[in-house]
């Protein structure tokens, strides 16, 4: 494989399928800025900067190198942050910025902020957009700090001088040099497919190897409980699975495409999934985590299962043999980490009726910390209405039993009923406390989850009824909601039915 | 208050101040930490085998697959340890590794050295070991019930308690869960050992008390101490948890690179971490209070129980500082506070900021809550109510509030934070806010310093000036974030009259200051930079009488400011002044010594001066929750905080938002979590979620109170550690204020500490249950009338 390390063209040809950037950096390259916090991608130590051509352009952004194997960054130009400050031109603006905003205390967490910021910083340069408060906490939302109390830090963000860096200084050689790169292939223990058919070819090959996407999930394995991995099948540069596409009133999305891309693509057009987003994990684990990822590792806790169940997504999966089948996701789930897909099986995408799509929908997550925790609980609700009746109703919940599961029963209670019968939402909370019986864990008891349960329903039926519920995300509270005389609880003028 | 000496005054607030000492290293990436020492060719790495069991009796191990597996290189148990294997800070119990028995899950019971971390993480799996199980007692409820306590209870004790409570207008009686906190400091705990040619070691540890480290790595391996150096340079944060547990580490590596005549690093990965090293101490405090209609306190009984583990590490000093605390800010005439050490078959719990302090303080402000709406009263009425005053200036413990500080200062941020209109513009929203409702609290605190055992006050240092004008300060202290290196640099140079530049602090070594204190109490700058200034000024000293001789002036005409040395009407530069100095040979270097004055407390009466000064401070927070889920948001806190004369105001600033930012995650996102077989559930960042910058609020302003130390510490500066931490209660009383605007503050709900937002749900749901009966209440007496 090749890559570019900071300055210089690298080619490695013989590392274990598994060896992450992080353990490759320091240990290889004793390049030890890059520091270890917890090995598992929650503390953002190990943030790295990674540049790569999107349809000629430059583009970076942000990821664990802890939870990265190194092989996957074959044809990438990798930034730690030993490269940002340069003989010639000083610090990088990030890096200035935090020095002169007391950014830094015990030092340990910097480097890895330096590069979110850094990542903010190009990329701001690149289109010309705004750095704003919001901005700079969602490229350090994944990076804990345990001293500054994060202030100076984001004053650093706000401050980041529009001079020039040499980053950009450097970028035609380094775009020239991605160009050549780009298609390098990894080792013969990382497999890197890039069509279906290659993809089926290698799972024959290696029928005991792995899939890996993202790896934010598969590669805790390897850095928590210490599993080798001998060979790695990666998905991310598979064709058919990275398009986001809208055909014959679908939406088919790929099971490669990150959290990220589905921002980019949801934002104006779905803004209560973009909404939803910004809640799941962090920056850097967006830039990486797929959404084919979280499905197929088959946690009761992920947060797009329950969307896709609201849905009635399909989930289309191939076999190796070059076979495909299309399973809906309410068959997908059999028990706790437990799904139809077969061991000779992967997922390539889901398919959404776009009609879906446009119904009332609406999604709560509620978790112990607003930005990078996991649900306590998670709805996904969606109401079809005509003339003010209550047509198909999904309640998809994370959170509340051993998989991601809709509530049958208590979907049935609101079905036909007309949108604002407040006592069919009575039954079907009553409803609902029969149905679920969620379990106690560190992250929220058995109560409290089915209090949220019927809580969240309650928040999307007074939605659905032209109120506006306040729920909070992990960006600031909109101003209107501090102001008195707010017209929160209220109802709308208009009427989303 | 005393009137100042003039040359102590000072300020530097004027002055450009300088970047922490490392600030440029942090971000290119070059200050090096223990892990990014370059590794020999030959270094083993360390992972221990741990107990799956709270509490049993070691029937059997075999470790064969273990010692077979490729990379290992050396497997040990408790016998192989040459020296003592009790590796305890103070008193005992705490073994390397455990012998016949284990008391909590995740005890170390052998270790690996082998080639790789990986390698030693994969082997210690494959260990067999059989126990015999025994009751464990997880809940320090249970160990106050069973009377297992890892030291004796003490009580302090002022007026009559009980008389007074059963004279009291209202009395009110409950208890409160506080749990601990995880350090979480972003370097996990780690050292190095490296064996030297006469049998002894050099370790490289990330602690805050190199000596003994440098004392517990003697005992282990039987060695004159002497023959053990220790080195910190820096840790990647430490809080406490570095206090006495990173011990271990230098202790384990240190046998094994003795025996193996290797460098030896023990790294613990962050869940190892999580589950072998001890935490904040979960308190559980039952209370009863009196006070009158209007809202004083005229009696208080507190029973306060810490979880300490199950050894007692540091525990003796964390209750006790709790009970020191239990006042906060608050006159108590008439108190009885016992603080019962807690044996529970859990990890042992260690130091963490505050060491105690808070359990005290957010126990008091609990207290103060909900008397303010028992008697119908804003809460901050109440706390001013009662805040030491004239008259009212005597703690429980017999130590008079000398300055008056406390009162001058809530009112000014009473005034500065728009208190008053803001809680009417609250109550406002309130009423008319169907699903948020906002909380706010000012709560103040007031934080002794010096640590509570009294031979620890003592601060060493060694200063030397190199013959270019250059000067190098060693002292006791560790850093770990602080600025404590920055700070003692500008003290040095200040003393000297000589740009900061010139200064250089290095890292910490037991050979430079021997028996040194750890940095911790919030008093590293008060010890060290008092023996740097003492050092500093032991050389100037010399320098003026050589110069009186020299020169032939009096000692009035010599001078050094801003590098420049005045000689009578004459003048030199500082390098070639000292140039001149070191070949009439004038002694360039010296050692500093500082011990704090005043202090000592009489255990036996439970009466004294534990703490030389009080630093005091005070927060607004501002909450707003979603009444349907219990989630929140802080909106806005202004904090105002006493430092005396501020030697950095950046750092100090640094400190306080850091700390105030540690201690609202103690008590809001942090949750400690234990199953019921004593298992540590949260055991990594994706279950244990300290605050994010998303946590923190846009408004958020910190001031200095401006006002110098009435004590004669370095620069008439006041410590800053620890007391802002405290400033998080805030969150939590205004988190409670908002919960309690549900039932119209007739009634302030209970609040789990955490306040998740689990826990802020049913504290509203608690306040609405209470609305909903008194409405039946008084339905029931409009019917009957």
């Amino acid at each position: 494989m090749k890559f570019i390390l900071n300055d210089k063209i690298v080619e490695e040809t013989s590392l274990p399928s598994d060896f992450t950037a992080l353990r490759y950096l320091r240990e290889k390259r004793g390049l030890t800025g890059t520091k270890e916090g917890c090995a598992s991608g929650d503390c953002g130590a190990c943030t790295l900067l990674v540049g790569a051509l999107e349809e000629g352009e430059l583009t970076y952004t942000t990821l664990n190198a802890c939870i990265t194997p190194l092989q996957s960054l074959a044809g990438k130009h990798l930034v730690s942050v030993e490269h940002l400050a340069s003989l010639d031109e000083g610090l990088h603006p990030a890096q200035q910025a935090m020095v002169d905003a007391h950014g830094s205390q015990c030092g340990f967490c910097t480097p890895g902020f330096v590069l979110s910021l850094a990542s903010l910083y190009e990329n701001a340069a690149n289109t010309g957009a705004e750095v704003d408060r919001e901005s700079v906490c969602d490229a350090i939302s994944g990076n804990l700090c345990r001293c500054t109390g994060y202030r100076p830090i984001i004053e650093a963000g706000l401050a980041m001088a529009d001079r020039t860096s040499h980053l950009l200084s450097q970028k035609t050689w380094i775009k020239s040099q991605l160009a050549e790169i780009e298609n390098s292939m990894a080792g013969a223990q990382y497999v890197r497919p890039e069509t279906l058919a290659q993809l089926h070819q290698a799972k024959q090959r290696h029928p005991d190897a792995e899939f890996i996407a993202g790896g934010t999930d598969l590669m805790l394995e390897n850095t928590q409980r210490y599993r080798d991995f001998d060979v790695l099948i990666d998905l991310t540069r598979v064709a058919e699975m990275k398009q986001i596409i809208e055909q014959e009133g679908d939406l088919v999305i790929g099971a490669g495409v990150t959290y990220s891309e589905l921002e980019d693509y949801s934002q104006t057009a779905y803004p209560h999934l973009y909404q939803l987003l910004s809640r799941i994990a962090s920056r850097q684990i967006r830039n990486r985590g797929t959404l084919g990822g979280n499905v197929a590792n088959g946690s009761p806790i992920a947060d797009m299962p329950p969307i896709l169940l609201a849905f009635d997504a399909d989930i289309r999966l191939d076999k190796i043999d070059g076979s495909s089948r299309e399973i809906n996701i309410q068959d997908f789930y059999l028990g706790y980490k437990q799904t139809a897909l077969a061991a000779d099986e992967c997922i390539v995408s889901f398919r959404i009726r776009l009609a879906k799509l446009a119904s009332f929908h609406r999604f709560y997550k509620v978790s112990k910390r607003m930005e990078d925790d996991i649900s306590s609980v998670l709805l996904a609700s969606r109401f079809d209405v005509k003339d003010g009746q209550i047509g198909a109703v999904r309640l998809a919940f994370g959170g509340m039993a051993a998989t991601p599961i809709r509530a049958l029963a208590t979907e049935a209670c609101l079905t036909q009923m007309a949108i604002s019968d407040e006592q069919a939402l009575e039954v079907a909370l009553q409803t609902l406390r029969g149905e679920l019986t969620p379990m106690s864990d560190m992250r929220a008891s058995a109560k409290y989850r089915i209090d949220m349960a019927c809580n969240l329903i309650r928040k999307a039926w007074l939605e659905l009824n032209g109120m506006t519920v306040p729920t909070f995300s992990g960006h600031p509270v909109p101003s209107a909601w501090l102001e008195l005389g707010q017209d929160v609880g209220k109802q709308e003028a208009s009427n989303h039915a | 208050m005393r009137k100042l000496p003039n040359n102590l005054v000072t300020s530097n607030q004027d002055k450009a101040l300088p970047m922490h000492e490392s600030a440029t290293k942090h971000v290119t990436g070059q200050a090096i930490y223990i892990d990014d020492v370059p590794e020999w060719p030959n270094e083993l790495h360390v992972a221990t085998g741990k107990s799956t069991e709270a509490f049993a009796d070691i029937v059997s191990i075999n470790l064969d697959k273990v010692m077979s597996y490729p990379g290992v290189v050396d497997v040990i148990l408790q016998a192989d340890i040459p020296g003592d294997p009790d590796v305890s800070p103070v008193l005992s119990g705490d073994m390397l590794l455990a012998g016949d028995f284990v008391h909590y899950i995740g005890q170390p019971i052998f270790a690996v050295a082998a080639t790789s971390l990986r390698a030693a993480k994969q082997a210690v799996e494959l260990a067999e070991i059989t126990y015999q199980t025994n009751a464990a007692t997880l809940h320090p409820k249970d160990a106050l019930a069973r009377q297992e306590f890892v030291l004796p209870t003490h009580t302090i004790q002022c007026g009559d308690a009980q008389a007074a409570m059963a004279k009291a207008d209202y009395q009110l009686e409950s208890d409160l869960y506080i749990k601990g906190q995880e350090h979480f400091y972003l370097e996990g705990q780690i050292s190095v050992a490296i064996p030297n040619e006469d049998g002894g070691v050099q370790v490289l540890a990330s602690s805050q008390h190199p000596a003994e480290v440098q004392k517990l790595v003697a005992r282990v391996l039987d060695l004159p101490v002497a023959q053990v150096l220790v080195e910190t340079r820096r840790m990647g944060g430490g809080f406490g948890g570095k206090e006495s547990q990173a011990a271990t580490l230098g202790c384990m590596a240190a046998v094994l690179a003795v025996r193996n005549h290797c460098p030896v690093k023990y790294r613990m990965p962050r869940q190892d971490d999580m589950v072998q090293t001890g935490k904040r101490h979960d308190f559980w405090n039952s209370y009863q209070v009196g006070f009158t209609q209007q809202g004083e306190i005229v009696a208080a009984q507190y029973d306060m129980v810490g979880k300490c583990g199950c050894t007692a590490d540091l525990s003796d000093g964390v209750v006790d500082r709790a009970m020191f605390h239990a006042d906060n800010a608050y006159f108590l005439a008439n108190a009885r506070i016992s603080g019962y050490r807690g044996k529970t078959h859990t990890v042992s719990n260690t130091a963490f900021r505050g060491f105690g302090g808070p359990k005290g303080v957010l126990l008091a402000e609990n207290i103060i809550e909900e008397i303010a709406c028992k008697v119908g009263k804003d809460a901050l009425d109440i706390r001013k109510l009662n805040c030491y005053q004239e008259g009212k200036d005597t703690t429980p413990y017999g130590q008079k509030i000398e300055e008056d500080v406390l009162l001058a200062l809530i009112e000014q941020l009473e005034n500065t934070s728009d208190y008053r209109a803001r809680r009417e513009a609250i109550n406002d929203f309130n009423q008319h806010s169907p699903f948020l409702k906002k909380g706010l609290a000012l709560t103040p605190v007031k934080f002794g310093i010096s640590f509570t055992s009294k031979h620890l006050n003592q601060g060493g240092a060694l200063v030397h000036v190199y013959t270019d004008g250059s000067v190098h300060v060693s002292h006791g202290g560790t850093e770990m974030g602080q600025g404590l290196y920055t700070k003692v640099a500008q003290i040095v140079a200040k003393a000297f009259g000589i740009d900061y530049q010139r200064v250089n602090v290095g890292s910490t070594r037991t050979d430079k200051v021997p028996n040194a204190s750890p940095t911790a109490a919030s008093a590293g700058t008060d010890l060290n930079g008092m023996a740097a200034l003492d050092a500093a000024n032991t050389i100037k000293e010399r320098l003026r009488e050589f110069a009186v001789e020299h020169f032939a002036i009096v000692a009035e005409a010599f001078a050094i400011e801003d590098d420049v040395v005045t000689l009578g009407s004459d003048s030199m530069g500082f390098p070639e002044f000292i140039k001149l100095a070191y070949m009439n040979r004038v002694s360039l270097s010296s050692t500093g010594f500082y011990k704090t004055p005043k202090i000592g407390y009489d255990r036996k009466a439970a009466k004294g001066r534990p703490f030389l000064y009080f630093a005091n401070g005070a927060s607004v927070s501002e909450v707003i929750v979603d009444t349907l889920t219990g989630e929140y948001k802080v909106t806005q806190v202004d904090i105002l905080q006493d430092v005396g004369d501020s030697i950095n105001s950046h750092i100090d600033i640094g400190q306080i938002e850091g700390a105030f930012v540690q201690g609202m995650g103690w008590l809001t996102s942090e949750e400690l979590s234990w199953d019921d077989k004593g298992r540590i559930t949260t055991n990594s960042p994706a279950n244990y979620k300290i605050p994010t910058s998303a946590d923190v609020p846009e408004k958020l302003t910190v001031k200095l109170f401006d006002r110098a130390n009435g004590e004669e510490t370095v620069y008439r500066s006041k410590a800053v550690g620890e007391p802002p931490l405290m400033l998080g209660i805030s969150v939590w009383c205004a988190l409670k204020d908002a919960c309690a605007s549900v039932c119209d503050h007739e009634l302030s709900p209970p609040l789990a500490a955490p306040a998740t937002p689990e826990a802020v749900y049913y504290a509203i749901q608690a306040a609405q249950a209470f609305k909903a009966q008194s409405l039946v209440g008084k339905e029931v007496q409009e019917a009957s009338v």
